[in-house]
């Protein structure tokens, strides 16, 4: 009961912020707009609609970062945060809270950027499903750098890090942009290196079925997941028990 | 048994104590009142007992559970008004009101009960509805203290709470803390002398992490040799040579 009435209100305030929402579902459904209408004046390969829909879908996700990670810096440096923490919730309490209305909001985000693709073009079979499917811990993934920033960041580094700096990494070194073949060398293997390419050479295998491809990057993704999340709980779980709330 | 019973407390930020080994007890029902000038150690002695930071040594037993070793079941019957106004801004009044007694284990039915109960008694039904960032101060110090009290709390930490606010919201919040009396145990940090005469029972006065003179107001101003509670509190903090 505890935990969730503390997830109703996160999701109020998340919702309820409409910069939030012309961000989140705005932004990456104009892009995938105006990708597909230059594709379809200059044909470029990489901009075909079956492999730019996961890019996008990645993509948005890194707004969820922004979304979390400013309501938790937010809260952290507000009195609110005290009213809080002398409440009876514990680190699992504010984990979950964080966490549970945040996932079904990113993966609405990914499907709505799937509806506009079929709207687009996309061919609408069960491999869409699958891309959904597979994009879960990529949805983990970015709510835990979220959950990792807001614990660590104020308001405004958080707006700075994960409005600036991860939605343009994201958006550099996932593919979407431009084949990273094009570059090769030390970019492609930071690439590589990193997520984000991964999540979103998952989404297009999905769509292409080549599934042993598919579950190859979605390995990648999850273990990416699964290690920020645990440092996003254990650096949240300091700063909590710590006297610099 | 006594609502609050601290012994030894002390806290230390790297070389400074900031509290230096309180002892002290309050019983229930009292109110309760720390006064002392900037960094006296008040807010620190409030945040050890509402189990925010760990104290360096000591400890405190509230309603006979330590704050270091029993935080949650201290938690569960503690609730604090904090310093600044402390509601969630795109919440309405009674969302903000069931938000609390929500995380306080409140069932969906007690919850909406509690809050309705709130909203009338403090007030607020010409507000219940509007959210939170868009009351004014006193507005907001009010739902803030109100959701300090919805969680039904046997001890109650008020820290500053009419800081900033206008002579008759003041009062008005005045009138609210004296209904409370006798049914909650209160402990008050204000820089308001007035404020402190007239609402509490018993007054300790603390300079550098200490407490100097503890008593009622009538007492102070005795140990003082001052008709003024001011001039008796300015008195017993330049003994110390604090000021």
């Amino acid at each position: 009961m505890k935990t969730i009435a503390f997830a109703s209100r996160n999701a109020k305030e998340i919702l309820r912020d409409k910069q939030n929402l012309y961000l989140g579902i705005g932004f990456p459904v104009i892009l995938l707009l105006l990708l597909t209408a230059i594709q379809s004046n200059i044909p470029v390969d990489i901009f075909e609609i079956e492999k730019l829909t996961p890019g996008i879908a990645v993509f948005g996700l890194s707004f969820i970062s922004l979304f979390s990670g400013m309501l938790i810096a937010k809260d952290r440096t507000s009195s609110f945060m005290l009213r809080l923490f002398t409440s009876p919730l514990t680190a699992r309490d504010f984990i979950l809270g964080y966490t549970l209305p945040l996932l079904p909001m990113a993966l609405a985000q990914v499907t709505f950027c799937f509806i506009v693709a079929i709207v687009l073009g996309l061919s609408f079979n069960l491999n869409i499903l699958l891309a959904i499917i597979l994009l879960i811990p990529a949805t983990v993934l970015f709510i835990g750098l979220g959950l990792l920033c807001g614990s660590i960041f104020t308001d405004k580094q958080v707006g700075g890090i994960c409005g600036a700096l991860l939605t343009n990494l994201c958006a550099w070194l996932s593919g979407t942009w431009f084949d990273l073949d094009l570059i090769g060398g030390v970019f492609k293997a930071i690439a590589n290196a990193l997520p984000f390419v991964h999540a979103v050479d998952m989404g297009k295998a999905a769509l292409a079925r080549d599934y042993s491809a598919s579950f190859l990057h979605f390995w990648w993704v999850c273990g990416y997941a699964i290690a920020i999340m645990a440092i996003a709980v254990f650096v949240f779980t300091h700063k909590m028990n710590s006297d610099n709330v | 048994m006594s609502a609050i019973k601290i012994t030894n407390l002390r806290k230390e930020y790297k070389d400074k104590a900031a509290v230096k080994n309180l002892n002290l007890t309050i019983e229930q029902g009292e109110l309760f009142a720390l006064l002392g000038v900037n960094g006296a150690g008040k807010t620190t002695t409030i945040k050890m007992l509402s189990c925010l930071i760990k104290p360096t040594s000591g400890d405190a037993e509230l309603l006979g559970h330590s704050i270091v070793t029993q935080p949650i079941k201290v938690k569960e019957r503690i609730n604090v008004s904090p310093q600044e106004t402390a509601v969630a801004p795109n919440l309405s009044v009674s969302e903000n009101l069931e938000l609390v007694a929500g995380i306080y284990g409140n069932n969906k039915f007690d919850t909406k009960k509690k809050a309705e109960e709130m909203i009338t008694s403090f007030g607020l039904s010409d507000i219940a509805k509007s959210r939170a960032k868009t009351l004014s101060g006193g507005w907001q110090r009010r739902l803030s203290i109100a959701m300090a009290l919805i969680s039904e709390p046997q001890i109650l930490f008020l820290d500053e709470p009419t800081l900033g606010l206008d002579v008759l919201a003041r009062r008005e919040l005045w009138n609210i803390i004296r209904k409370l009396k006798g049914k909650v145990t209160i402990i008050l940090t204000t820089h308001y002398m007035e404020e402190a005469e007239s609402l509490s029972d018993r007054i300790a006065i603390m300079t550098n992490g200490e407490i100097k003179a503890i008593g009622t107001a009538e007492e102070l101003k005795k140990q003082a040799n001052k008709d003024n509670f001011e001039d008796a509190f300015v008195t017993l903090v330049e003994k110390d040579g604090a000021l």
